[in-house]
């Protein structure tokens, strides 16, 4: 049986009259690869912001591997996501005057240590050991992507955490991207990502429709 | 276990972020180099306008005058004292004098026998009509004697230590100047080589060499006075006074007040409103590089709100843009100070005619000024970065 690394009990999350998730409750174990789908508004960027601890719910509560996160102060949730949780974005976010593994390295220097070899046996995983040096204006959109993932897993976080994760890439790129979870998934790293394009959401194991803030599907596509 | 160095990667995000947005920040950097431009230019014109205007004042006249004490009068040696006791980089000029009567066409006059090269120093606004040498004739006295230039005139008079015979009242002119021009008398034609005018008592006296009066009145060197023209200000001059009577007590010095106080009065103002346009200058500095950081961090609003994300703390993204404010400092307050150090040799060359010596411990004290105005203009711009959510900022589209 496959540890708990995350739980949401009854979580709400409300900006003035509008309740974005209302009395949402999840469990996701530890290898577990979870697409989050649903229309726009329906609540998923909300529910990646409490997951990645970038949020805090406004009722409820969100425990990551054993640690109830939702009381944590700002600083407190700066450390857990430093730690526990590795972040992909839509439009990648390199930062331009930085190259490639330096990126890379950027994610370790706030963690803990610089690592250049570290850095680059990351980037060679996703295949852009020879694009290393070169400056993120420099990289296509898949290459950049490529590069954010690298940045994500260098921490060995316990949550790769992906926000349209494919949003801006071409089908070519986007099925490297996901032959890269896809791998990941069989190297036992768990995996959430939000996504509008049901080819990415279709892939992973378990897949939820959030719809109105509330769950209205939760499927187990593995079967 | 992960091998690196924090610091090396530090530096390394700062300068690549200075290095490769060069062209985004070089309105701080100019904004910085023009302020540190004109502050270690002013600084410098501020340290040396005491010099310089000095200088312009000495061109008013002696501020020194320096007699012998009772009836002595001044020997070479005392003078050659003197000389070493103030020290020739201060001397601008030190003409000493010593006024003989002498008679032409049997009417008293007073010749002054000087260094003629030390009193056009001390003198430069005396008028000379002709030029300066051997000998200059008082306006007055070329008025009243009808002499112009190039005109001969004879000087006669009683040598050194010989009694004057007076003029025999029942004797003809004649035979009147026969007698002065006997043994105990000295005569001699002089050319008249310039005119002086001053509009003070110059215009009545005769100036010649003072060696040549020496000779001609049969006497070693004996000044009555020496005019000293110095590189000083009121406190140093009455320093120097002071030193005088005490290393040489058989001279007593009297500092030319009037001249003195208007030159402190005069470099007083000037370095009042250096100090205020520095102050302004600053000021101004302080406000461009507090804009320019203001929309560097709007600008990189994405940048800071990932690196919160990756899990960076506010006190060492913080400490990223403060290091890009010193580096800024340091390339501007660098450049500036050699920029500086032209802009205050061009203006000293245009306004006092000379130039400046560079002075060394700018450098360092105008980067570390700019470095602190630029780390102090950054100060609210930077803490904004608290205010940045990544949540916010990192939302897809």
């Amino acid at each position: 049986m496959s540890k708990k690394i995350l739980e949401l009990k009854d979580v709400s999350k409300i900006y003035g009259s509008l309740k974005a998730l209302a009395d949402i409750n999840l469990s996701v174990n530890a290898g577990d690869w979870l697409s989050i789908m649903g229309p726009s508004g329906s609540g998923k960027t909300t529910m990646i912001n409490l997951i990645g601890c970038m949020d805090t719910p406004s009722t409820g509560s969100v425990i990551l591997d054993g640690v109830d996160i939702s009381k944590e102060n700002a600083a407190s949730l700066t450390r857990i996501r430093r730690d526990k949780i590795g972040l992909i974005f839509q439009q990648f976010h390199l930062i331009s005057y930085l190259t490639a593994v330096e990126n890379v390295m950027v994610a370790q220097y706030y963690h803990s240590m610089p690592d250049e070899e570290e850095a680059m046996e990351a980037l060679e995983k996703v295949g852009l050991k020879e694009r290393a040096r070169h400056l993120p204006a420099q990289l296509s959109g898949g290459e950049q992507q490529r590069v954010c993932i690298a940045r994500a897993l260098i921490n060995s976080p316990q949550i790769l955490l992906g926000d349209e994760p494919t949003g801006n890439l071409d089908e070519e790129n986007e099925g490297i991207v996901v032959d890269i979870f896809r791998r990941l998934h069989s190297e036992g790293v768990t995996i959430i990502v939000v996504t509008h394009d049901p080819e990415v959401g279709d892939v992973a194991q378990r897949k939820i429709i959030l719809e109105h803030g509330k769950i209205v599907d939760d499927i187990n596509q593995s079967l | 276990m992960r091998k690196g160095n924090r610091k090396t990667f530090y530096l390394k995000m700062v300068s690549g972020s200075l290095i490769r947005r060069a062209s985004r920040l070089i309105i701080a950097v100019l904004a910085i180099a023009i302020g540190a431009t004109i502050l270690s230019g002013l600084v410098t014109i501020y340290y040396d306008i005491p010099e310089q205007l000095g200088r312009e004042f000495r061109s008013y006249g002696a501020n020194l005058i320096v007699l012998p004490r009772g009836d002595a009068k001044i020997t070479r040696e005392t003078l050659s004292k003197l000389k070493n006791l103030i020290g020739s980089n201060k001397i601008v000029g030190m003409a000493p004098y010593r006024y003989q009567t002498v008679k032409i066409n049997e009417q008293p006059y007073i010749i002054a026998g000087t260094d003629l090269e030390q009193a056009e120093k001390n003198s430069p606004f005396w008028y000379i009509e002709g030029e300066w040498g051997n000998s200059l004739v008082g306006h007055e006295i070329a008025e009243t004697l009808n002499l112009k230039l190039g005109d001969s005139f004879m000087i006669q008079g009683v040598k050194y230590g010989e009694q004057a015979e007076a003029s025999g009242q029942n004797l003809s002119a004649a035979e009147n100047q026969k007698r002065d021009l006997a043994r105990q008398n000295f005569h001699k034609s002089l050319k008249v080589k310039g005119i002086v005018s001053t509009g003070g008592a110059e215009e009545g006296f005769i100036f010649t060499d003072i060696d040549e009066l020496d000779e001609l009145i049969g006497d070693t060197f004996r000044a009555d006075v020496i005019e000293c023209s110095i590189i000083a200000d009121a406190k140093e001059l009455s320093d120097i006074s002071k030193k005088i009577e005490k290393e040489i007590p058989e001279l007593q010095p009297r500092a030319v007040r009037r001249l003195t106080q208007s030159q402190d009065i005069v470099l007083g103002k000037l370095q009042a409103l250096v100090l205020l346009v520095t102050v302004v200058v600053l000021i101004i500095t302080m406000i461009s590089v507090y804009t320019t950081m203001m929309a560097m961090v709007a600008e990189r609003r994405r940048e800071i709100a990932l690196k919160k994300a990756l899990g960076a703390e506010n006190k060492l993204v913080m400490s990223e843009l403060f290091g890009e404010g010193v580096l800024l400092g340091i390339i501007g307050g660098a450049s500036g100070v050699f920029l500086g150090f032209e802009f205050a040799m061009r203006v000293s060359l245009n306004v006092f005619g000379r130039g400046i010596n560079f002075q060394w411990a700018l450098i360092p004290i105008t980067i570390f000024i700019f470095v602190a105005i630029t780390v102090a203009a950054s100060i609210i711009p930077v803490r904004k970065v608290m205010d940045i959510h990544p949540a916010i900022v990192l939302k897809g589209e």
